[in-house]
């Protein structure tokens, strides 16, 4: 068989005459690129994760505690730059994204396997442009406002063209899988059986198409007023800095969506084997998915409550952003449902499912409170606001992110971490998590304001709380990483949970062409309940 | 009505917040207890269910019986009702106090403020200027004709309610009426650089009869220094007053300018290559103008004070700068 469809694709091409690097380097394996990629967010991942370690450190104190004011204002800025461009972004939908989705739908690849890898080294060109940006790291947030992005001294040109890199790398990637979703699925795949992950990268994909271009354009005028001094954002030229915010937020808006939505995705597809149940309410899933894709264009003025756009237009963006509530209720009181009277095995892959639900459903509701006029013009850029998305962010996305390198992990590296350990690691990081954030929704509603190196004495208790939380957290990721890097034995098992889903019909690892027979789908993707 | 039944839901959340100093106070604490209810609600629900769940249905034996449950038409109806109904209560109700800060009064007492790195400054309408202090009486509506000289800040008390960024070549307002006496913080909630969370001030909510005394204490005081004190004293007042120390320390602490310890008699290297000491005339010089001579290795960022401060008052903050040893 091995002729055909190759061997094992991790190890595939070691005794042929090319080096073994170069098989990798020049690969065209989806299997292959999605690994690299999800090493390179690992890591990027653990570095961003530093920088956040700096700054909850120099919050112990209301005063200068470990750094200066300076050094402060870079390390919020890296932080949240290298965690949204660098991991978040490309996180689940670039790495698992590539892994799955030719698998789940019956495919032996995607449909433009150099465009693919071309999008991979665009994304190490962007990244590496980023980190050699750090020489004079950037102090302007993550956001770029201007004019303050363009007094700024540091590298801003440096990381925008990065990040401009990498927003190529996540259009192409987007168009790959929109293409290969709509063309390769294999028969009996029809779009109603089509798994929620393939749904939810789906509408990933489209965001990535329509809303990159936008960013990628904006940085680049940014750029241009830096070099050339032509003044768009530039108020002492005639130009309005808050056009800048419009841009950025058309953008950057959708953006938060497509880190979420591939987390949704994988929920989806872990609740219902660990439940032996089918998903509740497939259509409305599936479904809501692109609503969120689509009503994500139409929100970005929520950013803007405060900086001086109409009221007018206040009040729409308002009435719209509350609309993104329903189709995101929706998908938690169906995955809810799935759990009901099913036969649930509370695995470490389940554990981070189940909290992705609970932490997201916080995130979410004090999403309520941000999509209000009164309660957001009080709260907006304060630390409730950093609370809240990081409820979103970290509790959806990085949890279902974590969800999922545990549930595939057999398929992807054909070996078994020790469970034991993953749910000591899952306990610390839950708790970790919690005591970090839960309290900033305290220090945000008494009024403290976000981004500030020197604070009252009033709030550093409830810092010193939530800079205690990310030790924890910290712990618990280093105990999950030890878990995830020492596995306890190999397997060739090919579906050791009895999933319904297409990759784990083939075997562990998979080859490299993925099926030795290519998969018809009988049935639908989600036959878990028996016939009543 | 609506303000009624919100108070219903408005205790323990309300317990942490910042004092009611605005007409809009309360109701928007109102909402935001309101909101946080519903958000509380649904975090517990979701919670119990799946933990209840998680022990109801555990998983027993591989071969498990499962029902094939796909679709409920009530049940997936009503939760795509309710939350529609529900999301439209909310936007009313969190509506209604955003519009009252939209409401502009013409009696209302009109005040400039302009932020700059890294200070408010107020001019009111009789000519008196304040730095990072802002005066207003009790009672009476307000508002505020905000600009920016640099970057985008944004003008955040906590006390009020209200918030509304600063931006530059263009205005933006803030409407409301304080009703309680007292003093509140000012912050800065747009991230502005380096002393962002030292662009501090403080707003003097006071009665009619203090107002007006202010009014006509402070017109005299741009005559005559008033201040208790010898002028070491007055000059350290101005210093916390006119946001001197968002920038200048006076503990050689390093910051956006050179720190004030230890600065009279030294000798100050320039950007443009020449030198002079640090003597009275060239600190009531760099006061007036200090774009004229730069001090090497810093930005030409502080803003003229020639005319804004007396000369009783700059010679008492020379007086307070000799002391700094």
């Amino acid at each position: 068989m091995s002729e055909i469809i190759g061997d094992n694709y991790l190890t595939a091409g070691k005794d042929s005459d090319i080096p073994f690097w170069k098989t990798w380097f020049y690969t065209l394996d989806h299997k292959r690129l999605g690994v690299m990629y999800l090493i390179a967010v690992s890591v990027f991942f653990l570095v961003g994760g530093l920088f956040s370690i700096l700054v909850r450190t120099e919050h112990l104190t209301g005063s200068q505690t470990i750094m200066n004011a300076q050094l402060y204002n870079v390390s919020f800025t890296l932080h949240g730059a290298i965690m949204i461009f660098l991991f978040i972004i490309p996180g689940i939908a670039a790495s698992f994204g590539n892994f799955l989705i030719p698998l789940m739908i019956g495919a032996r690849d995607v449909i433009f396997p150099k465009l693919n890898l071309l999008s991979f080294w665009l994304f190490c060109i962007g990244a590496i442009i980023c980190l050699v940006s750090l020489a004079a790291p950037v102090d302007t947030g993550w956001t770029f406002y201007t004019p303050y992005s363009i007094d700024s001294q540091t590298n801003v040109i440096m990381i925008t063209t990065g990040v401009f890199f990498l927003g190529f790398s996540s259009i192409l990637t987007g168009i790959n899988f929109i293409v290969t979703i709509h063309k390769l699925r294999a028969p009996g795949m029809t779009w109603n059986n089509l798994p929620l992950f393939c749904w939810a990268s789906y509408a990933t994909a489209i965001i990535q198409v329509l809303a990159t271009p936008v960013v990628g354009i904006t940085l680049v005028l940014l750029i241009f007023e830096r070099w050339f001094g032509l003044g768009f954002f530039d108020p002492a030229k005639g130009g309005d800095p808050v056009l800048f915010q419009h841009f950025f937020w058309f953008y950057s808006h959708p953006a938060v969506y497509l880190m979420i939505l591939p987390a949704m995705g994988v929920v989806s597809e872990v609740l219902p084997v660990f439940s032996r149940k089918p998903i509740f309410g497939y259509k409305a899933i599936a479904y809501s998915s692109v609503g969120i894709a689509v009503i994500s264009f139409l929100v970005w003025g929520h950013h803007m409550f405060t900086s001086g756009q109409s009221a007018f237009m206040n009040v729409v963006f308002s009435v719209i952003t509350f609309l993104v509530a329903i189709p995101t209720a929706i998908k938690v009181f169906n995955w809810v449902a799935t759990m009901y009277k099913g036969s649930i095995e509370l695995s470490a892959a389940m554990l981070h499912t189940l909290a992705f639900i609970f932490l997201f459903t916080i995130g979410g509701t004090t999403g309520m409170h941000m999509s209000a006029l009164a309660t957001d013009i009080y709260l907006h850029d304060t630390y409730f606001v950093v609370a809240h998305m990081h409820y979103t962010m970290f509790g959806g996305t990085v949890f279902g992110f974590f969800s999922a390198v545990h549930f595939w992990y057999p398929k992807m590296w054909g070996k078994v971490f020790d469970e034991t350990k993953a749910k000591i690691a899952f306990v610390l990081t839950f708790i970790g998590f919690n005591l970090t954030f839960y309290p900033l929704f305290v220090v945000g509603t008494r009024g403290m304001p976000r981004r500030y190196f020197n604070y009252d004495p009033q709030f550093e208790f409830i810092h010193q709380l939530s800079t205690v939380g990310t030790y924890i957290l910290t712990i618990g990721i280093l105990v999950m990483l030890h878990t995830l890097l020492r596995p306890v034995s190999a397997t060739t098992e090919r579906n050791p949970y009895k999933s319904k889903s297409l990759e784990w019909r083939t075997a562990t690892p998979p080859p490299t062409l993925n099926f030795d027979e290519m998969p018809t789908l009988e049935g639908t993707t989600y036959d878990y309940g028996k016939e009543t | 009505m609506i303000q009624t039944l919100l108070h219903f839901f408005n205790f323990s959340i309300i317990s942490w917040v910042p004092p009611q100093a605005s007409t809009v106070a309360a109701s928007v604490d109102n909402v935001l207890a309101f909101i946080s209810w519903i958000s509380i609600f649904f975090t517990v629900a979701i919670g119990l269910i799946l933990i209840f769940f998680c022990i109801k249905y555990k998983k027993k034996t591989d071969d498990d019986y499962t029902p094939d449950l796909r679709h409920n038409a009530f049940l997936e109806t009503t939760w795509t009702v309710a939350p529609t109904i529900l999301v439209f209560i909310i936007f009313f109700v969190a509506l209604f106090p955003y519009l009252q800060t939209q409401k502009i009064d013409p009696a209302g007492y009109e005040i400039n403020v302009t932020g700059t790195k890294w200070m408010w400054s107020f001019d009111y309408s009789d000519g008196k200027k304040t730095f990072n202090e802002l005066y207003l009486p009790v009672n009476k509506p307000v508002r505020l004709v905000m600009t920016s000289e640099d970057v985008l800040h944004s003008f955040y008390v906590p006390a009020f309610r209200v918030k509304q960024d600063v931006v530059g070549n263009m205005y933006t307002f803030l409407n409301f009426t304080p009703n309680k006496v007292g003093d509140y913080v000012i912050y800065c909630a747009e991230y502005c650089g380096v002393a962002h969370s030292d662009m501090k001030g403080i707003v003097h909510v006071l009665s009619e009869e203090d107002f007006y005394a202010w009014e006509k204490g402070s017109k005299d005081s741009k005559k005559s220094v008033v201040a208790s004190g010898n002028l070491k004293e007055q000059g350290k007042d101005l210093y916390l007053k006119n946001g001197c120390n968002a920038c200048h320390s006076i503990d050689g602490s390093s910051g956006v300018g050179p720190t004030w310890k230890g600065l009279f008699g030294k000798k100050r290297k320039f950007e443009d290559g020449t030198s002079s000491i640090a003597d009275e005339n060239y600190l009531r010089a760099s006061i007036e103008i200090p774009s004229a001579k730069i001090v090497k290795g810093y930005q030409p960022v502080m803003p003229a004070y020639k005319g804004v401060l007396t000369d009783k008052q700059i010679t008492s903050m020379i007086e307070y700068i000799k002391v700094l040893r």
